[in-house]
């Protein structure tokens, strides 16, 4: 296996040894970077200096004998949408174009504390919004398994950079699958832990009741070790959970006996790609010989997900926006003489926006409107509520519930054509979010397209605070797949 | 099932501006088609049988967190203000607010 395509712990592991030096890696991978951004566009900006400083720092400690920290010169690439002190915040918007963040997020430091090296910030949908990444102000993010396919997306950038060796690891956000369908179209782990497990202190708000930061990596060892730096209370985000954090290294290698898969059937749809359902269905064989027991589930809500979620996520979105407002921060629009206020904070929403973003929080306002609310965000939280139960009744018969993370694998640019076309792919993550329940999707296959090899990911759900035994799970379903362990993508 | 959303273009400049949008005609006019279309899409909520249930806003059972009240660390003014697009001294420069008076 090629150095570029290790995994985090062993990276790691080679620094602490003194095998390879921390400098030596963050160099490797920020030229890896550097070079493959003309092709992929992953990044939007690369710190060349900074991380080589950090990386330092860490070979300094190795060399005098001190603990260098659990993630000891690991190259992490960043969503940008989470602050960081270094470079700028942009959201892949030109609304944030020159921001410079006075902070950086709690996640980000911690994973500094532990001896990570921030190489750059990743691009993606401006503001998360979006399946494809093609909703970025700093142009697409190419599948490095085929150029002419969308990587996925909200975290389309970070999911590019893990899969295709650009670090160790990368961070992103999943308001409604942002993470866990970029990893599937992609080829990587991506793991959204339960809502309120990881600070958000530092993450751009799209939808406070969803969001949540996680891993993108090339194993599941990794997604624990990362999740488990980053996790746990924090002072600066009110709603992270004020309950210990389970290990989840401790069992990770060790199998969940008597595991109970749960497979509802509206998952392996018709609508679905073909492929896609050969591939789940064969992971859950696989799993079934391993000992698993499969059990049918029934999630009659999932359908109504969609419409549940394009109601609750634009909600929140229009009034976290709200504050871009062209005078504290952000783009600012010129005004002609007698131009007023209000006219500067329209213009500058107008200019800094881009058409996606203008769309949600066009359809967010309307849904909390006067002579709306109820019948739009009042029924959707009902309905959420629905939802939640409807997963609490199959949790008591299943450990993790199965299925894709993505009715189809990588599309190609434009493929969707109209907005709503998009919002259908979320179908089968977006109640992962509403529920706020931790998932996480594990490559276990591939779609063939002429020359070309598209990754597939298996999705894994399961109760909230359940993120150890999860990872557990995904460790099992892993193990099964060795031919696909930290593949590097091929495109013909 | 879609059922067909009609949204008139009053309607959808009406939502522009409590968005604070300033949207021209023809994006206006793209807009209005799309949202319908969305919101004919999510009209499938009015399915689904809510009588007795309550709204949940938060997926997790939390409890309001009271910080203790003592001074810490924050960020300086000129943190504050190094992302503000126009400042004079120690202040954020905004076009005029009120109409000047005649005199």
């Amino acid at each position: 296996m090629s150095v570029p395509m290790m995994d985090a712990v062993s990276i790691r592991d080679a620094v602490r040894s003194g095998i390879v030096s921390a400098e030596q890696v963050a160099n490797d991978f920020v030229r890896r970077a550097q070079t493959a951004n003309s092709s992929l566009n992953a990044f939007h900006e690369l710190f060349e200096s900074e991380a080589l400083e950090a990386a330092r720092a860490v070979d300094a400690k190795v060399k005098a004998g001190k603990d260098p920290g659990a993630l000891a010169g690991v190259p992490v690439a960043v969503k940008d949408n989470l602050a960081t002190k270094v470079g700028r915040t942009t959201c892949s918007s030109k609304m944030l174009q020159h921001y410079r963040s006075p902070f950086t997020a709690t996640c980000v430091e911690r994973l500094q504390a532990a001896g990570a090296v921030v190489i750059g910030k990743t691009n993606m949908d401006e503001f998360a919004m979006g399946s494809s990444t093609e909703h970025c102000a700093w142009g697409p993010v190419k599948n490095p398994w085929d150029t002419t396919r969308v990587p996925g997306g909200s975290s389309g950038g970070s999911a590019v950079a893990a899969a295709a060796g650009l670090c160790g690891f990368s961070l992103g956000s999943d308001t409604g699958g942002s993470i866990r369908q970029p990893a599937s179209l992609c080829g990587c782990v991506g793991f959204k832990p339960t809502y309120g497990r990881i600070s958000r202190y530092g993450l751009v708000a799209f939808g406070s009741s969803l969001d949540q930061v996680g891993p993108l990596t090339r194993s599941v060892r990794d997604a624990a070790l990362t999740y488990q730096v980053m996790a746990g209370i924090d002072d600066r985000d009110s709603t992270t959970a004020d309950l210990s954090v389970e290990d989840p290294m401790k069992d990770l290698e060790t199998p969940i006996a008597g595991l109970r898969v749960g497979v509802p059937k509206q998952y392996l749809s018709d609508a679905n790609d073909a492929t896609v359902n050969a591939c789940v269905n064969d992971a859950l064989q696989r799993l079934q010989k391993l000992g698993a027991t499969l059990v049918e589930v029934d999630l009659p809500l999932t359908d109504i997900g969609i419409s549940t979620y394009y109601v609750i996520a634009p909600a929140e979105a229009s009034g976290n926006l709200a504050r871009f407002d062209g005078i504290r921060y952000g783009h600012r629009a010129a005004l002609k003489t007698g131009e007023s206020l209000d006219t500067l904070y329209s213009r500058s929403r107008a200019e800094g926006f881009g058409p996606e973003v203008q769309r949600r929080i066009m359809l967010g306002t309307y849904v909390l409107s006067s002579g709306y609310y109820d019948a739009y965000y009042g029924r959707a939280l009902r309905v959420r509520r629905l939802i939640k139960a409807e997963f609490d009744n199959a949790f008591a018969k299943c450990d993790v519930i199965a299925g894709p993370a993505s009715p189809s694998p990588a599309f190609p640019f434009g493929g969707m054509g109209d907005p709503l076309k998009m919002y259908l792919c979320d179908v089968y993550t977006v109640n992962t979010n509403i529920a706020g329940l931790p998932a996480i999707s594990v490559p276990i296959g591939f779609a063939t397209e002429g020359s070309r090899s598209l990754p597939i990911g298996l999705h894994l759900q399961a109760p909230a605070f359940a993120d150890a035994k999860l990872l557990r799970a995904a460790r099992m379903v892993e193990k099964l797949f060795p031919e696909l362990a930290r593949q590097a993508p091929h495109s013909s | 099932m879609t059922e067909k959303h009609t949204l008139s273009i009053e309607e959808t400049a009406h939502v522009a501006k409590l968005a604070r949008l300033e949207i021209a005609p023809a994006q206006l006019e793209q807009y209005r088609g799309e949202l319908a279309n969305v919101l004919g899409h999510v009209a499938k909520l009015k399915t689904i049988n809510v009588d007795g249930i309550d709204p949940l806003t938060s997926p997790v059972d939390s409890t309001n967190r009271l910080a203790a009240d003592q001074p810490g660390a924050t960020l300086s003014l000129d943190e504050l203000f190094m992302n503000a697009p126009a400042v004079e001294g120690r202040f954020i420069a905004v076009p005029k607010v009120l109409a000047e008076e005649n005199s």
